[in-house]
């Protein structure tokens, strides 16, 4: 049962970084994806835009996995700045799971 | 069973608090490649390696040995070795580079100096005053530890009097052209990648080329930074006939370095996906411009082109073979 946390999905909404929610989820990005991601961005950047923080931990191997090559993001007919996206991911990982 | 992520992010960081690099190294190997080139100490205009060549050889050497930890009942030990990380710098024995690896790299740095001597530009260097960029603490998210060190990496520039600087790496260019002005106000440093240099300066070749070269672009130069043609305008003024991939350009396919600290052998898996790219488009050299791209191509296997950084052909070429 996926659980909303309130605090992650506000930190998410006021970030001027994180874009997602312009994602029409054509499926591009992961067509694309030299590491053959399927779930980056599409899907992890939904729950991060719904405020399922423990979704988003459950996959914090993609998160870290992306390469930050952009491939995705040439391609995104919606213009998301999907790396900017995955960075601001790292940073609320980094700080608030891995406390550094 | 993958290393743990914190932990080794946290390593990494904390060296960056602490000694001013993700993976610190002695003063003496820094500024190695300079020795005897006479490039004055400081001055308006630098060539600014951001210590990324001469890094590289010990992030090889380093990863040789996170990989047999990768998936031991060892790797989930990375805790301890942070912990003691903060008092001795423990990173100095998690490999030791190969006396090969550490010629290659610095003759790729003395290359692109005397490229640039050869072109009339007139540059100094700040030798054991130059600070890593932090770039990887940057794509890591670790942006608290990252404005920090950019922080003093510019307070360093401007102490020296430093205006321009002459980059030699995409990930060094991202940084201080793009990255820094988004983290530092006021920042007003005017930076430029060798390549973009040298295009502009228009030498002539000392000795055209004959032979055919790939280019494998790197994706920060290519989608970050949009440094796409001017590798291959100098190789063709060289002389070198440049084959183009399908998967080049703003379309290039990473090396799979960027995840290497983290995941080094699914960074070795993207590796050889592309090294059979570049021997299928049928030439004898792949030029590359990123220390990252060269360390990963030429660790995914033998192969059947020669991998090598672009400066080596341009200064085979335009200094005529007078670069040692």
């Amino acid at each position: 049962m996926a659980k909303v946390n309130p605090d992650f999905a506000q930190e998410v909404k006021a970030s001027e970084e994180f874009d997602a929610a312009a994602c029409m989820n054509c499926g591009v990005c992961s067509a694309v994806c030299p590491m053959e991601i399927e779930l980056l961005p599409r899907r992890v950047f939904r729950y991060a835009l719904l405020g399922l923080e423990d979704r988003v931990l459950e996959n914090t191997g993609n998160i870290y996995s992306c390469l930050l090559c952009k491939m995705c993001e040439a391609n995104c007919p919606a213009e998301v700045h999907i790396a900017e996206n995955v960075r601001f991911l790292r940073y609320y990982l980094n700080k608030n799971v891995f406390k550094l | 069973m993958s290393l743990p992520t914190g932990d080794v992010i946290g390593l990494m960081i904390d060296n960056l608090r602490i000694r001013g690099s993700v993976l610190p190294i002695a003063a003496r190997s820094a500024t190695k490649w300079a020795k005897g080139l006479d490039i004055p100490r400081g001055g308006k205009t630098v060539i600014y390696t951001g210590l990324m060549y001469q890094l590289l050889p010990y992030i090889t050497a380093s990863v040789r040995n996170l990989e047999r930890f990768e998936d031991s009942f060892w790797g989930k030990f990375v805790f301890v070795a942070r912990y003691f990380n903060k008092i001795l710098n423990v990173s100095k024995f998690m490999g030791f580079p190969s006396k090969a690896d550490l010629t290659e790299y610095n003759q790729i740095l003395r290359n692109i100096a005397l490229l640039l001597r050869q072109a009339g530009v007139e540059f100094g260097y700040l030798h054991e005053r130059e600070l890593y960029s932090g770039a990887l603490a940057y794509d890591l998210g670790a942006d608290d530890a990252f404005r920090l060190h950019a922080s003093k990496v510019y307070e360093r520039l401007k102490q020296d009097g430093v205006q321009s600087l002459i980059t030699v790496d995409p990930h060094t260019t991202n940084m201080l052209r793009t990255v820094y002005p988004r983290f530092i106000d006021g920042y007003d440093m005017h930076v430029r990648s060798y390549l973009e240099v040298l295009v502009e300066r228009n030498m002539p070749a000392a000795r055209k080329a004959d032979a055919d070269v790939v280019i494998h672009d790197s994706c920060v130069y290519a989608r970050y930074e949009n440094v796409i043609e001017e590798p291959r305008t100098l190789l063709d003024r060289a002389g070198y006939r440049v084959k183009e991939l399908r998967d080049s350009k703003e379309m290039t396919h990473c090396c799979g370095g960027p995840v290497e600290s983290l995941y080094p052998k699914l960074a070795n898996r993207i590796g050889k996906k592309r090294v059979q790219q570049l021997e299928n488009a049928g030439a004898q050299n792949a030029a590359l411009m990123c220390p990252i791209c060269l360390a990963t191509l030429k660790k995914a296997g033998r192969a059947k082109i020669q991998i090598t950084d672009i400066s080596n052909l341009l200064a085979e070429a335009y200094c005529d073979g007078q670069f040692n």
